[in-house]
This record gives structure tokens, sequence and C-alpha cells, in this order.
């Protein structure tokens, strides 16, 4: 990459930082140019922000139906899947699950909810609610 | 890692720790899972770069990791106290300093910590142009995150002073390794070979759905590529400039025409990029065979060039 091309276009998603890269000066030695950021890179994180949004959404959506518990919310919410929390928790991923069940997760005890509310980095009572 | 070494007296680089410590690579491993996706990297994991470097160099690297978040803190305060720097990996999520649309939840991620006001942390980010502050509740939380490669509160710190090195014994070694590491791991998931498996999944990719799913996988390649750090091609845009740097440190002046190789490369990689984003956003048709065959071409790249690579070292230990 040539000093010239190294992508200047603002990547929404930097918030405003830049990033250094490597790149090829006039004089044929590499060194370090600040960017502004990259398209690609603005498009690849947003899908991913996007399809993390999406299942947070899908998921209240199910709340309020009534076929989940606000923990799967909430798990989207921190930007992880099952597999995560259960490791963040240390429980067993069908425990996790089962938790998702509305009925089970009204039962909770205060215990377990403090353990979530953790892992997840929100307070106990916001656990309970959607927002 | 570069700003460590400053610190204790040896001036080096960070494109020279980063080539010295043999830490360019390529590794595809289904098997471990971040947010449903295999991991995919461009380089060595944290640790290994540090301990590349410590081999190399000689230098006396202290790790410490914690059962427990408490000690790891109360162990952070007394290095910080008794005036050391120290090297952190933490989970990327729980970082408030950095923008919220790049906290993933990845765990595989340095930074250096020289000081403590009050509660706050002062913390130097590779990622973050300007040092940065971190409260003491966020870094027990990062450091002590969850999950694949859950950092445990790994923290590392010089004991000795480092010596003036030998550039060119050095030099040859870590040249060496890296082209072992990319050409001749037994494993097919490392090194190219890696990346010709990468490219075989790519290719057979399903499009059912609307192909979604393979939306997300390529784009959870692209990111891997180049969100975290520098990025995929941006470590071989670093170790091209290793390249040249040791090449003015030795007078061995073969090594500036395998940097200019290698630039062209990393441009590859960011023309895989820039296809795969076209695709991602609809602009072209999803045709995951075409991005295969453009990291099978890379693939070809880079056999050549670490065949090349080990030329050059093999012509210059004698």
């Amino acid at each position: 990459m040539r000093e010239r091309d190294v992508p200047q276009e603002g990547n929404a998603t930097l918030a405003g930082h830049r990033k250094a890269m490597y790149a090829v000066g006039d004089d044929g030695k590499l060194r370090l140019v600040p960017s502004r950021g990259w398209e690609v890179e603005e498009i690849v994180t947003r899908q991913a922000v996007e399809d993390l949004e999406r299942r947070a959404n899908e998921a209240r959506e199910r709340v309020l139906a009534g076929a989940t518990s606000p923990l799967e919310y909430h798990m989207y919410r921190a930007r992880m899947d099952v597999a995560l929390l259960a490791q963040a928790t240390g429980l067993w991923r069908w425990r996790v699950r089962r938790h998702f069940t509305p009925r089970v997760f009204a039962r909770l005890p205060q215990r377990l909810r403090r353990r979530y509310a953790e892992a997840l980095g929100i307070s106990v009572e916001a656990l309970g609610k959607l927002e | 890692m570069s700003s460590l070494l400053h610190h204790h007296g040896l001036p080096l680089s960070e494109p020279m720790a980063f080539g010295l410590a043999s830490a360019l690579a390529f590794a595809y491993l289904p098997c471990v899972r971040i947010n449903g996706q295999p991991l995919i990297a461009f380089r060595m994991p944290p640790r290994a770069i540090v301990k590349g470097l410590q081999r190399g160099l000689g230098l006396g690297i202290r790790f410490e990791t914690f059962s427990s978040p408490a000690s790891g803190t109360a162990r952070l305060d007394t290095l910080l106290d008794a005036g050391k720097l120290v090297g952190l990996q933490a989970g990327i999520f729980w970082l408030p300093y950095f923008p919220p649309d790049l906290r993933f939840h990845f765990n595989a991620h340095n930074l250096l910590v020289y000081g403590r006001d009050g509660d706050d942390y002062l913390v130097s980010d590779p990622v973050a142009e300007a040092p940065a502050r971190c409260a003491r509740k966020d870094l027990e939380k990062a450091r002590f995150a969850k999950g694949v490669l859950a950092p445990r509160g790994l923290l590392y710190y010089l004991t000795s002073q480092p010596s003036a090195p030998d550039w060119a014994r050095l030099g040859t070694r870590a040249l060496a390794r890296t082209a072992n590491i990319m050409l001749r791991t037994p494993l097919p998931l490392i090194g190219v070979r890696g990346i010709e498996m990468l490219a075989r999944r790519v290719g057979r990719l399903p499009l059912d759905g609307g192909g979604d799913r393979a939306r997300l996988y390529i784009g959870h390649i692209v990111r891997m590529q180049e969100e975290i750090g520098t990025g995929g091609a941006g470590f071989r845009f670093m170790y091209a400039t290793f390249l040249q740097e040791l090449a003015g440190k030795t007078g061995y002046t073969a090594l500036n025409a395998l940097a200019t190789r290698l630039v062209e490369i990393g441009d590859r990689w960011q023309e895989f990029a820039v296809a795969a984003a076209r695709m991602i956003r609809r602009r072209d048709a999803l045709t995951p065979p075409a991005l295969a065959e453009h990291l099978r071409a890379i693939a070809r790249d880079e056999r050549l060039f670490f065949q090349e690579l080990h030329r050059v070292q093999s012509a210059w230990a004698c």
C-alpha cells in the first residue's frame, strides 16, 4: 500500500479514533501513517453489530409474547451467546437455556440472578426487565 | 511490547519486536468459536509473541496469572507502586475507552499499564492513539473476562535489563522460524495450508436462505483480518517494515526485495477484503467460489514468498 492510498474515508464505528497503518512512502520506505478508517471495515463491523441487534430485537419480541425470558434479550444485548454466557457464569449450557423459560426464570433465586447480572455487567433489577 | 522495552533502555520499534518474535502467522481454527464463528488468526497469540521475543533477546520476563480477580488487582497495584511497567491481556468488550461498535467479546488483546492515578489506571493501548484511562473496576472485569482465550488476569513484566542484541544472529533465527511456521507446520490448519483450507471452506459455503449465513461468515473473515489491532493485512505490512529495518541494521540488502513482495501480498489481502465487503453490501452478487479463488491466489503468493524468505535466510546464514 502506498502512503497516499491509506484509506481516509472516515469509519463511523471507530467513533473518531484514528488507526495507524504501515504504508510505503515515496522513498520506498515503510512508515506509520494515521488512517481515519476504511469503508470496508465499517461495512463488516456494522454487519456484525446489526446481526446482534437483530437477535436482541427478536428476543425482545419473544419476551413480550411470553415465549422467552428477559435473560435471553440481555444476553444478546451484551453481545454474548449461550456458550459464552455459560462460561462467564460457570453454569452448564442447558441450565442457561432452561432459564430462558419465563416460568423458570420467574422463580430464579437471588443468588443466580446476581451471577447473571454480574456476568452481563448490569444490575439485578435490570435483569428482570426489558430495559 | 515495544514500549515496554523502550522503558528499559532498549529502543526497539514495534515492527522489529513483531518480526524478531516471529509473530507473523496464519491459523484457521474451526474448533475455537468466537460468537459462533471460527477463529482466524493472522499472528501468533499474545503470549507466544512475548515469549518469542524473550527467547531472542534473552530477556527476563515474568508471566503471572491469577485464580481470583482480587489477587490479580492487588498484584498489579504492587507492581505499579514498585515503578514497573506491566503488560496485560484483557477482553475488549469490557474496556470503556474502546469505541462501542468495536467492543466484541475478544480476549486476545494486549495493553500496557504504566501508572495509577487514584482509582484510574493509566493505559497505553496500541489501538488508541493517546494514552487512555481505565477505572479499576472495568480493568478488573476486562482482565478476568471469560470465554475463548480467557486471559485469567495474565500480566507480565521485565525482571532484568535487556542487553544490546546481535541483530544478524537474531534476525536469521527469527526468519527461519517464521518460514518454518508458514511452510512446515504439520497441521493443515496453520500457515499457508491454513489459507488453502479456509479457501476450500469459503468455496463450499451454502447459499440457502438468501445467503445471509454465508455473508456473516465472509464478514467474520474480513473482521478477523482487518479489525483486530492493525489487522491481518496490516501484519503483513508490519512484517515488511521489519524486513526493511533489519536490512538497514545489518546491511543485508536482499531483505529489501522481500519487503516489497510482502507489501504486494498485503495489498492482495486488502483487495480480498474489498471484494468481500461488496458482496456483503450486495453491490456484487454473492459468489463464494470467486472469493475462494482469491484466497487460493494469496496462498500461492505466500507460499512462494516464504520459500524465498527461507532461501534468503539460508544464504545469509553461511
